[in-house]
């Protein structure tokens, strides 16, 4: 017997349905590894701090612990940046829920001085329309009391007032 | 940097993603939804005479469009099984329950859904399950509550 056989029926009046909601949620427990708690640590500091590769000489920001070009582990601790060069970038227009920043607002690949893999960063204190391919910038840290071991200590990259670098700098790692 | 030792603090994050998405279902899956929400389960006719529940707008073998919407019954039989001993937050059961593939009498298909059987002992392949249905029916997959054993009269 179904339930519209026992007289169950809610909602008949109602028209046809045509949406549903299918919410998903997802819970992680990360667990960091010592690479990366080193990188997160170095964000209390105001210090992007990635490993280098002893047989590539590669260095990774953020650091994973091994090389995988070479896999093997990357115990030397190097300190990239403050400074760096926006190799690619997007100006993002299009406002979506939850967007905590004005838009036009600019996305960048930054390469870190003595970083080998460039890093997804926020650029402000420039108009979107004049960020280019090689503009020096710096990063802008959260005052100290106000860090955490986060990406959310990085505030964003700015200008650094330096002349572009040259496309040839950076070429190899767009 | 300190070399590494096992003293070394590693650090661990609650981490959650969520997508709250709603979507339309188009002309089948509304008639589908639109059944349930009415305490009933419908499938669909493809060419070839069988009947697929969930309902899909195509035949999945042809690609053809498929036909009339058929009522199905809401018992059927456990084609495939899993036991879930430890259910998790977000399942519609807060004890241990079976995921299976349930061919309700009418369908040439099986639908997923819950087995209340409280115990795997109670589960087997080939066991007659009914829909015990909710009191408040919305239009949705869940407006089935779960599938339990049939207890033989």
């Amino acid at each position: 017997m179904s339930a519209a056989d026992r007289g169950g029926t809610f909602g008949a009046e109602l028209g046809p349905v045509t949406m549903i909601d299918t919410p998903l949620r997802l819970e992680y427990h990360v667990t960091a590894g010592r690479a990366q708690t080193r990188y997160l640590l170095g964000m209390i500091d105001g210090k992007f701090l990635g490993e280098r590769c002893p047989k590539c000489e590669r260095v990774y920001l953020p650091p994973r612990g091994s090389c995988p070009t070479d896999g093997v582990p990357t115990a030397e601790v190097v300190e990239c940046g403050p400074g760096g060069t926006v190799t690619t970038f997007c100006i993002v227009n299009v406002p979506f829920r939850g967007q905590a920043i004005q838009i036009p607002y600019v996305c960048a690949q930054v390469l870190l001085d003595n970083a080998d893999i460039s890093f997804m960063a926020l650029i402000q204190e420039i108009p979107a329309d004049e960020v280019r391919m090689g503009l020096r910038v710096e990063a802008v840290w959260n005052p100290a009391e106000e860090r955490s071991p986060s990406l959310e200590s990085l505030k964003w990259f700015r200008p650094s007032g330096e002349p572009d670098a040259a496309y040839e700098s950076f070429e190899e790692h767009l | 940097m300190a070399e590494d030792s096992s003293s070394e603090r590693v650090l661990t994050a609650q981490h959650v993603v969520e997508y709250p998405y709603r979507r339309s279902v188009g002309p089948v899956l509304s008639r589908f939804f639109t059944a349930l929400r009415d305490g009933r389960i419908e499938g669909v006719r493809c060419d070839d005479g069988r009947v697929i529940v969930p309902p899909a707008e195509y035949d999945p073998d042809t690609g053809r469009s498929t036909g009339d919407m058929v009522p199905v019954a809401d018992a059927g039989v456990v084609t495939s099984w899993c036991w879930v001993a430890e259910p998790l937050e977000h399942h519609l059961l807060d004890r241990p329950f079976a995921f299976a593939l349930i061919k309700l009498d009418g369908a040439d298909t099986a639908l997923l859904h819950l087995v209340d059987a409280y115990r795997p002992e109670n589960m087997s392949t080939g066991m007659r399950v009914h829909a015990t249905w909710s009191g408040e029916r919305r239009g949705h997959i869940t407006d089935i509550v779960c599938f339990a054993p049939e207890v033989a009269s």
